[in-house]
């Protein structure tokens, strides 16, 4: 792709590559909400299997099961064949694909040699991996 | 009601919640919450981490579309991230403090202000501005491809979209939605962005912003899997129905359908909220 000759000074033009590198990362993120989304229809059925019939009380706020509550204890639970877990396991995914869209840009920036933009993505994903991982905010 | 048959109406609800909101562009999230809260009386915290769930999953879904196109400016994304990130953690600490009447009445309030801004054509705005000096020295202006081939913009106002931004993810955080029409406000008004770029350099953040809180309600017990899968399934099955059809679609009367249901909501956000009925 070719730009015209008359750019404002400090443009940066999108090349071929850049596009590349984009869509790769955009084909990844549809396959990373799909493999979430199939967890969950996993986890889902099972759930409805299990507790389906019980009444849904949801009018309080009780908070979720401590071992639901964390990475660690979401994954243990999970490959333990608990429904509830397996749902969760699917929401961490899918909450695990901005982050990896992030750390793909970073790599991106990285192959750039782009300073100021590794920085930057480096600081949003500290900030994504610290709510993911120990959530205190 | 059981488990099965309130999974079952939620996924039908976020299914229509999800159509509308792809097709009319305002987004999922914003009907979700109230849907879950007066519809089915759901404590909105569990409603919260359902609807941030589902706006994660639009927001990824739909990358690959609009990366195809062309638009996203992925330095103005990362750098706002900045922005909206820090915004959404601290949304979520704030989240505790705040008693959900007066989260309602917030609610209330940002539904009102999406319909209005739903009736209103989108501004044109001339594009070729000197650049905002900041912009220059953060490398932000770009090209975009139109049908008279590729375009530069530049961009303007960097500090005040910034400063946008930060509200955006407080909001996003908060309230449980993707704060899509915050991010456009201040990438196309402010920031003087080309109209497709900011709606799909929108769409790149809105997850990553949505992820960021996400994580933090994840822990402190927010997120219901027996609520939040039928939630999720069902937004993200309807946004990509919405994303498929959108070509032929006739969208001014859905347009005008979904702003009503978003001013029945709002006003209903509100109520409940000053009575201190939720």
């Amino acid at each position: 792709m070719t730009a015209p000759g008359k750019q404002p000074p400090g443009t940066a033009v999108r090349d071929s590559r850049d596009e590349q590198v984009e869509l790769v990362i955009g084909r990844l993120l549809q396959w990373g909400v799909l493999a979430a989304a199939i967890v969950v229809v996993i986890g889902g059925l099972l759930l409805l299997a299990q507790y389906g019939h019980l009444p849904a009380n949801f009018r309080q706020f009780n908070g979720e099961d401590a071992a639901l509550r964390s990475v660690g204890g979401i994954i243990g639970a999970a490959l333990s064949g608990d429904s509830r877990a397996i749902v969760q396991l699917g929401l961490v995914l899918l909450i695990a694909t901005p982050a990896a869209r992030v750390a793909l840009t970073l790599g991106a920036f990285i192959i750039q040699r782009d300073r100021l933009y590794m920085l930057t993505t480096t600081i949003v994903l500290a900030l994504l991996l610290y709510g993911l991982i120990w959530g205190r905010a | 009601m059981s488990i099965s048959l309130l999974a079952l109406f939620l996924a039908l609800g976020s299914f229509g919640a999800g159509l509308l909101g792809a097709l009319t562009g305002l987004g999922g999230g914003l009907v979700v919450v109230p849907m879950m809260t007066l519809l089915f009386h759901i404590d909105l915290r569990y409603a919260i981490g359902a609807s941030l769930v589902s706006v994660i999953a639009t927001s990824s879904g739909a990358a690959a579309a609009y990366v195809r196109e062309g638009f996203t400016n992925v330095r103005v994304g990362i750098f706002l991230e900045v922005a909206t990130t820090v915004g959404a953690l601290s949304g979520a600490a704030l989240a505790g403090f705040i008693p959900t009447s007066a989260l309602a009445v917030l609610f209330g309030l940002v539904l009102l202000y999406t319909a209005y801004r739903s009736l209103r054509a989108p501004e044109e705005h001339p594009t070729d501005l000197p650049s905002d000096p900041l912009a220059l020295r953060l490398r932000l202006n770009s090209t975009y491809p139109t049908a008279a081939g590729i375009r530069a913009y530049s961009v303007q106002g960097v500090k005040k979209g910034f400063a946008l931004m930060f509200v955006a993810g407080v909001l996003s955080a908060l309230l449980g939605i993707g704060s899509g029409i915050v991010k456009v406000l201040a990438m196309d008004h402010t920031m003087k962005l080309p109209f497709k770029v900011s709606t799909t350099t929108s769409n790149f953040m809105i997850g990553v912003t949505a992820a960021a809180s996400a994580g933090v309600y994840l822990h402190r017990g927010y997120i219901e899997p027996a609520l939040a899968f039928p939630v999720m399934l069902g937004v993200l099955a309807g946004a990509l129905l919405g994303a498929r059809i959108l070509a032929g679609a006739k969208t001014l009367w859905l347009r005008r359908i979904f702003t009503t249901v978003v001013v029945v909501l709002a006003l209903e956000m509100l109520y409940k909220g000053l009575r201190g009925g939720l």
